[in-house]
C-alpha cells in the first residue's frame, strides 16, 4: 500500500500506517515525526526526507529510507531494522535497546549516544561513511561499527568519541590514527572473535547497499572498550 | 524572493513551535528608503506612541511615519499598535553629541525600550525590517503580508517558550540596527553574557535570552571591529583542550579571542542565523546541542534545523550538509545584487 504523506501531519500519517497492511510505502515525506513509533509488523519504505525521531521504540519490522534521515533515528528502539540509504542527523541510535540500524553515509554528531544492551537484546548501528563528535557518548552496551568509507577527506570520527562510554564495543575500520580517545577506554586492533563477531553486520551493510564484502573484511579494524579499570568519573564536560 | 516562499518553509516546521511567537527578518525589502534607518515599533497605546515619537523627532527627521500593514485573520489577536517609521540622524544632534549615526541609533532604541514604558524598538536596521507577533510563523508571515515584500535575504523563526513569557516583543528575530539573529536553543550563559554586554549601554528588556546575542553581535562586529570568523570563535569558543591542538597560529588567535572576551563566550545549546546587511552566518555551539542543515540549490543557499524545511522549497536541494559545532557558515550574497 502507498500512502502519500503530502499535507498529513505526523498523526495522521502514524494512523494511516497503522491502519495499513504490512507493507507500506511512504512518498512525499516532508519532516514527519516519530514515523513508525512504537511499531512491530511493518516493512515500511520511505521516499521524502522523514522527521526527526523515524522509528522511535521500534519493536520489529523494517523501515528503509531512501534519501537522508533527520535527527534521533531508532530512537530508543528495541528490534527490527532501520536502513538509510543517506546520511542521518544528530543522536542517530539514541538510547537504542535492540535491533540494528544501518546507514550508507554519514552519522550527525552523538550518534549511538546512550545506547545499552541486557542478555540476548545487543543493539546494533553501522555506519558507512564517518561519524561526527560525541560518537558513542555514554555508551552502555551494543555494537557501533563506523566504516569510514566516505570521501571527503574529513576524520572518520569528530572529537570526544565514548565520552563516559562505560559499556559495550565501538569498531572503527583501519587504524583510528589521531583520533583522540579518552583514558577511561581502550582501543586494541581487532581480534579474531571481534571479527567473527562484526562479520554478519558488516555482510549486511555490503548486501543493502552493495558494497564488496570480502574487500571491506580483509582490512584492519580497531575495537574500543571502556576501561574497567579506569572507568569514566567525570561529571561534566570540562570547559 | 517574495515572503511567500519562506512562510512554506517553515509549514513542515509547525510542530516545532507552539504558537506563542513567530517572526520573519528580510533585507533588501525597502529599497526606496535604502538610505534611511526603518524604525519598526510596538505600542500598547496612543500616549506611548506620543512619547516615542516625540523622542525620535528630537534626533531624526521623520520621511515616512506609517502603520505596518498588515492582514486580518483570525489566528493573531492582542493586536499591539504596529507602527513603521524612515528617519535620518539630525546633523546638528550627531555633531553636538560627537557620535556616529549607528551609535546615536543604538542609543535611541536602548532607552526607547528601557524607559518607556509599553513602547518596544523591534527593529532599526536600514533596508531590511524584522517583523514579529504572538502566533505560529505561517500566521505571523500572513498577517504581516509578507508575500508583497521582496528581499535578497529572509530569516524565520517559530518560538516554542520553555520558560520566559510568550509575547509580541519576546517573539525572534531580535534586531539591532541591520543584524538579526534567529534561534534554536536557550542560553546557560545568558546572565553572565547580559552583566558584561550592559556595561557597554545595552539593556536587556526583551524578557528572554536570544536578544543578547543581537547586542553580542552589534558590539563585537561594529563597535569592536571583529570579523565574522572572530566573533564565532568568541561565542561559540572551542574547548582549550580543542584549541591545543591546533596549529600554532590558529591556537595563539583562538586562545587571545577566549582571553579577550571570556563574557561573551555563549554556552548552551543554540543554532542561530544572524542576518546582517548583504548576508548571514549560520552558527551551532560548540557542542552542538542544537540541529543546523544546508544545502544549496542553485545561487541561493538555505540554513534550516531540519532538512524538511529546505526541501519543502527546495525539493532538488543539492550540497546537502550539517557543520560542526562552533563552525561558521558565513554566506554573502553577491556584489551588487542588493
Amino acid at each position: 500500500m502507498t500512502i502519500n504523506a503530502k499535507n498529513l501531519d505526523f498523526t495522521a500519517l502514524n494512523e494511516e500506517l497503522r491502519s495499513a497492511g504490512p507493507i507500506c510505502r511512504i512518498e512525499g515525506c516532508l519532516g514527519q515525526r516519530f514515523i513508525a513509533a512504537g511499531m512491530k509488523d511493518k516493512s515500511i519504505e520511505i521516499y521524502g526526507v522523514p522527521g526527526n525521531a523515524l522509528g522511535a521504540y521500534l519493536g520489529g519490522g523494517g523501515i528503509v529510507v531512501y534519501g537522508n534521515a533527520q535527527d534521533a533515528v531508532g530512537d530508543t528502539m528495541n528490534a527490527g531494522l532501520i536502513v538509510i540509504h543517506g546520511h542521518a542527523g544528530d543522536a542517530a541510535g539514541y538510547a537504542m535497546r535492540g535491533g540494528e540500524i544501518y546507514i550508507k553515509g554519514n552519522a550527525g554528531y552523538r550518534a549511538g549516544i546512550h545506547m545499552k544492551e541486557y542478555r540476548e537484546k545487543k543493539p546494533v548501528m553501522v555506519i558507512g561513511g564517518r561519524a561526527s563528535s560525541f560518537l558513542g557518548e555514554y555508551q552502555a552496551g551494543g555494537i557501533i561499527i563506523v566504516l569510514g568509507l566516505h570521501d571527503d577527506g574529513k576524520p572518520v570520527v569528530g572529537n570526544f568519541p565514548c565520552t563516559g562510554m562505560h559499556g559495550g564495543k565501538m569498531v572503527l575500520r583501519g587504524e583510528a590514527l589521531g583520533v583522540d580517545f579518552p583514558s577511561h577506554t581502550k582501543q586494541r586492533r581487532a581480534t579474531d572473535a571481534d571479527m567473527s563477531e562484526i562479520t554478519p553486520y558488516i555482510e549486511r551493510f555490503c548486501g543493502l547497499f552493495g558494497y564488496d564484502t570480502a574487500g571491506l573484511l580483509g582490512d584492519t579494524y580497531t575495537v574500543v572498550t571502556p576501561d574497567s579499570n579506569n572507568p569514566y568519573k567525570q561529571m561534566y564536560v570540562e570547559n | 524572493m517574495t515572503g511567500e516562499k519562506i512562510i512554506e518553509s517553515m509549514l513542515p516546521m509547525h510542530d516545532r513551535s507552539n504558537g506563542l511567537g513567530g517572526g520573519f527578518a528580510g533585507y533588501g525589502i525597502y529599497p526606496e528608503y535604502k538610505d534611511f534607518y526603518a524604525f519598526h515599533v510596538f505600542y500598547n497605546d496612543n500616549s506611548a506612541r506620543a512619547e516615542c515619537e516625540k523622542l525620535l523627532g528630537e534626533s531624526f527627521e521623520i520621511v515616512k511615519a506609517e502603520n505596518i500593514p498588515t492582514r486580518k485573520i483570525p489566528e493573531i489577536t492582542d493586536i499591539p499598535l504596529i507602527w513603521r517609521y524612515f528617519a535620518a540622524p539630525r546633523d546638528s544632534v550627531l555633531s553636538r553629541l560627537q557620535l556616529d549615526e549607528k551609535e546615536l541609533v543604538v542609543r535611541f532604541v536602548m532607552h526607547v525600550n528601557s524607559k518607556i514604558d509599553g513602547a518596544y524598538v523591534f527593529s532599526s536596521g536600514k533596508n531590511m525590517g524584522t517583523f514579529k507577533a504572538v502566533g505560529f510563523p505561517e500566521d505571523v508571515g500572513r498577517f504581516y503580508r509578507l508575500d508583497e515584500y521582496e528581499a535578497y535575504l529572509w530569516t524565520a523563526h517559530g518560538r516554542y517558550p520553555t520558560n520566559t513569557p510568550g509575547w509580541w516583543g519576546g517573539a525572534h528575530p531580535f534586531s539591532l540596527l541591520d543584524f538579526s539573529v534567529v534561534h534554536n536553543g536557550e542560553i546557560s550563559s545568558y546572565d553572565a553574557n547580559r552583566r558584561h554586554i550592559e556595561m557597554f549601554g545595552y539593556k536587556c528588556t526583551l524578557r528572554t535570552d536570544t536578544e543578547v546575542i543581537a547586542y553580542i553581535a552589534d558590539y563585537l562586529l561594529r563597535r569592536c571591529g571583529l570579523t565574522l570568523e572572530e566573533v564565532a570563535s568568541v561565542i561559540a569558543a572551542p574547548f582549550w583542550s580543542t584549541i591545543e591542538k591546533k596549529e600554532p597560529k590558529e591556537a595563539e588567535r583562538l586562545s587571545y579571542l577566549r582571553k579577550v572576551f571570556p563574557s561573551l563566550l555563549v554556552t548552551g545549546p543554540f543554532s542561530i542565523v544572524l542576518g546582517f546587511d548583504g548576508g548571514m552566518m549560520a552558527l551551532n555551539d560548540r557542542l552542538k546541542l542544537r540541529p543546523m542543515v544546508v544545502a544549496e540549490a542553485g545561487d541561493r543557499v538555505y540554513v534550516a534545523s531540519e532538512e524538511a524545511a529546505i526541501r519543502a522549497v527546495e525539493p532538488d536541494a543539492e550540497n546537502v550538509y550539517a557543520p560542526m559545532g562552533g563552525e561558521p557558515v558565513i554566506v554573502r550574497v553577491k556584489e551588487g545584487a542588493y
